[in-house]
């Protein structure tokens, strides 16, 4: 294999990363509050479709995003309402707002455009279009060097260099401030944040509309950064689920779901690029490849290799003392 | 808290989200500027109107029994598994390897054979997950959820590279012998002048109504039926009381990925009659919503399959005779699972306070 072919690949795989570590991160803050959420998928779902259907609308972009973000959100306080107002099972209620974005994008899609629950195609200031970073051409021909910045660093649209940016914001925020250390605790032993007095349910509220949020970029990303060209029904394909594996498979830690979700994103380009693998004794087939991300979280969670520990109070519902 | 008479808890609160949820349904149908009256009669009328619609509604109630009640041994059990469908998939793997396997001579010894396939192929696929929770501690859900995509995967793989016959490009297996063939309700003498000829429900519905029985009798008759249900109230009095969580876990899930599994007689024998890749259609998911919708009761499972089959063919008209596209069927899905799943406490809540200012008013 050659470098360009490295390149190709790798760079796919970054495309292919990013939604899973914008819902990754997303699921991140809300497990870490103590509030499970297998409903990344159905608010990823929703996100893309309003910012498909805002954006070809309204012909731009942010307010695509802005929408997108609405979308998600509103579905993330359903899942606040159930599971931490009404103390209702928070897995249930994930499942539930995965069916409802699969059927409303549709229903409403269908009403809007009549396109059998697309948008329509979108393009220029519709979408995020690529940025190409300051000396890129320049240094195009430099081997190796050049040709890696040129073709996988710079090139990809602002929301990617976002989603990276906000890895760090996560680590800094969970790890380094009083907030991030109160929402770690809410999901470890809610009691003693609500002993120390500071409110559990606005904490996890926080946290889900943050999920909603990042959700909500993830969507964005999906129907409206280039080279997509608007929303497709049930266009997350599960993504939200392989985002939720990266992130047990992360161990609920904000760098290494940067790697999971990257790892993640490159065994999904090598899938698409190769197909089946030939390697001299035996044929990996390609829909190994495809299942290795849940295979692996399974291990993973299994504890044959390293031991994923979720937050402690992850799932239940707080009641306050009387 | 006030206590609730049983006709509340188990009639009155799932009746009041049932509405809910349609409630919010008509809404939508409101939106995309339909009739919603209009839309229940012509669900109604091509659900139930007719021989042919019933063949329909009674062939999906039939899938929704089996994935409603393996998904409601498993709450009995406080087991949350969300792999029905994996499990129902890999059990129409196990169906289909035995219905190819022989040129059966008829049904009735195809059948049994069938139903091994599709429990046993079913119940490796729970078991599996099951053993991991109870001796791993990997949460059960997320397994599951797992192995729904990697059970995808390896029905890929197989039908693609193992059983498509040669020079077919179609992922699906060859179909399945005639001798194999399963009598649909009009070919069934009695009863078999009330159906139509080309719809598809068949003998599996009586082994659906039979396994309704079977569940309530082990739940709720027999020593292992108590012991599931006492694990799931509490796990640690169960333990005081001599019940190993792992045995029940393990039996538990065998039991709920067979029911699953066993699912596979009636799409993939008993309609399909041979195996394709999206044979399950998200039933195993519907049984979640089934189960929730029925307390976890087999008798509130058959109803709530019987509804959800209505619900199922009910919207295939609709998208027929009407702008509301059938997407609608899992929009009020995921209306009945919010409402009688994740808002049941609020539900609870609206109806302990109407009691409560009830029972003030003849206390004045």
């Amino acid at each position: 294999m050659d470098l360009s072919t490295l390149i190709q690949v790798l760079d796919s795989g970054v495309r292919l990363g990013i939604p899973l570590l914008l819902a990754a991160l997303a699921g991140l803050y809300s497990e870490r509050s103590g509030v499970f959420d297998i409903g990344l998928e159905g608010k990823m779902l929703m996100g893309a479709f309003t910012a498909g259907a805002v954006a070809s609308i309204t012909g731009s972009a942010w307010l695509g995003l802005i929408a997108a973000i609405g979308g998600s959100l509103a579905l993330a306080l359903i899942h606040g309402l159930a599971s931490i107002t009404f103390r209702g099972n928070q897995l249930i209620s994930g499942v539930a707002i995965n069916f409802l974005a699969s059927g409303l994008t549709v229903l409403i899609g269908q009403n809007l455009f009549q396109l059998g629950g697309r948008t329509p195609p979108i393009k220029g200031s519709a979408r995020f279009e690529s940025i190409t970073l300051p000396g890129a051409d320049a240094l195009a021909d430099v081997p190796v060097f050049g040709t890696v910045y040129h073709d996988l660093i710079s090139g990809h649209t602002i929301l990617v260099y976002i989603a990276f940016a906000i890895v760090p914001l996560t680590w800094f925020l969970l790890f380094r401030t009083r907030f991030g250390l109160r929402l770690r605790a809410v999901g470890e032993n809610p009691e003693s944040v609500d002993t120390a007095g500071v409110s559990v349910l606005r904490l996890r509220y926080t946290a889900v509309a943050i999920a909603g949020i990042l959700c909500g970029f993830a969507g964005a990303y999906l129907a409206t950064s280039a080279p997509s060209a608007g929303f497709g029904k049930e266009m997350t394909a599960g993504k939200g689920f392989i985002a939720l594996a990266a992130l047990i498979f992360a161990n609920w830690r904000p760098w290494r779901v940067l790697w999971a979700t990257m790892l993640f994103g490159l065994l999904e380009a090598v899938a698409i690029r190769f197909q089946n693998i030939d390697v001299g004794l035996f044929v990996v087939p390609v829909q190994f490849m495809q299942a290795l991300p849940y295979i692996l979280t399974v291990v993973i969670l299994a504890g044959f290799i390293g031991k994923a520990t979720p937050p402690r109070a992850g799932g239940e519902a707080y009641v306050k003392e009387r | 808290m006030t206590r609730l008479p049983t006709w509340a808890d188990v009639v009155l609160i799932p009746l009041m989200s049932i509405i809910a949820a349609f409630g919010i349904s008509a809404l939508v149908i409101l939106y995309i500027g339909e009739n919603p009256w209009e839309a229940l009669k012509i669900m109604v009328d091509g659900a139930l109107g007719s021989a042919y619609g019933w063949g329909y509604t009674l062939y999906y109630a039939t899938n929704f029994m089996f994935t409603g009640l393996a998904v409601s041994i498993a709450f009995r059990a406080s087991l949350f598994n969300i792999g029905g469908e994996g499990q129902a998939m890999v059990g129409g793997l196990g169906v289909a390897i035995v219905a190819l396997a022989f040129p059966w001579p008829h049904w009735t010894l195809a059948l049994p054979a069938a139903m091994v396939g599709g429990i046993a192929f079913g119940a490796i696929w729970a078991a599996i997950p099951g053993w991991l929770q109870a001796r791993r501690g990997s949460h059960i859900v997320i397994t599951t959820m797992m192995f729904n995509f990697i059970g995808a995967a390896l029905l890929n793989y197989v039908l693609v590279n193992v059983m498509r016959p040669a020079g077919s490009m179609d992922p699906a297996t060859a179909k399945f012998p005639a001798g194999a063939h399963l009598p649909t309700l009009y070919e069934l003498p009695l009863i078999g002048g009330y159906f139509n000829k080309n719809t598809p429900a068949n003998i599996s519905l009586f082994i659906a109504l039979a396994a309704c029985v079977g569940v309530w009798y082990l739940l709720f008759r027999s020593r292992l039926g108590y012991a599931i249900r006492a694990f799931g109230k509490s796990e640690k009095a169960a333990v005081y009381a001599g019940i190993s969580p792992f045995r029940i876990t393990m039996y538990v899930m065998l039991l709920s990925g067979g029911l699953s599994g066993m699912m596979a007689i009636n799409n993939v024998m008993g309609e399909a009659e041979r195996l394709v890749l999206n044979a399950v259609e998200g039933a195993g998911f519907i049984g979640i919503a089934v189960a929730l919708m029925g307390r976890n009761h087999p008798f509130g499972v058959f109803v709530a399959a019987l509804l959800f089959g209505f619900l199922y063919q009910g919207g295939a008209e609709l998208g027929l005779w009407t702008t509301i596209p059938i997407e609608l069927r899992t929009v009020v899905q995921a209306l009945v699972i919010l409402f009688t799943g994740a808002l049941d406490n609020m539900m609870r809540m609206i109806v302990e306070r109407l009691f409560a200012l009830g029972r003030r008013r003849r206390a004045a």
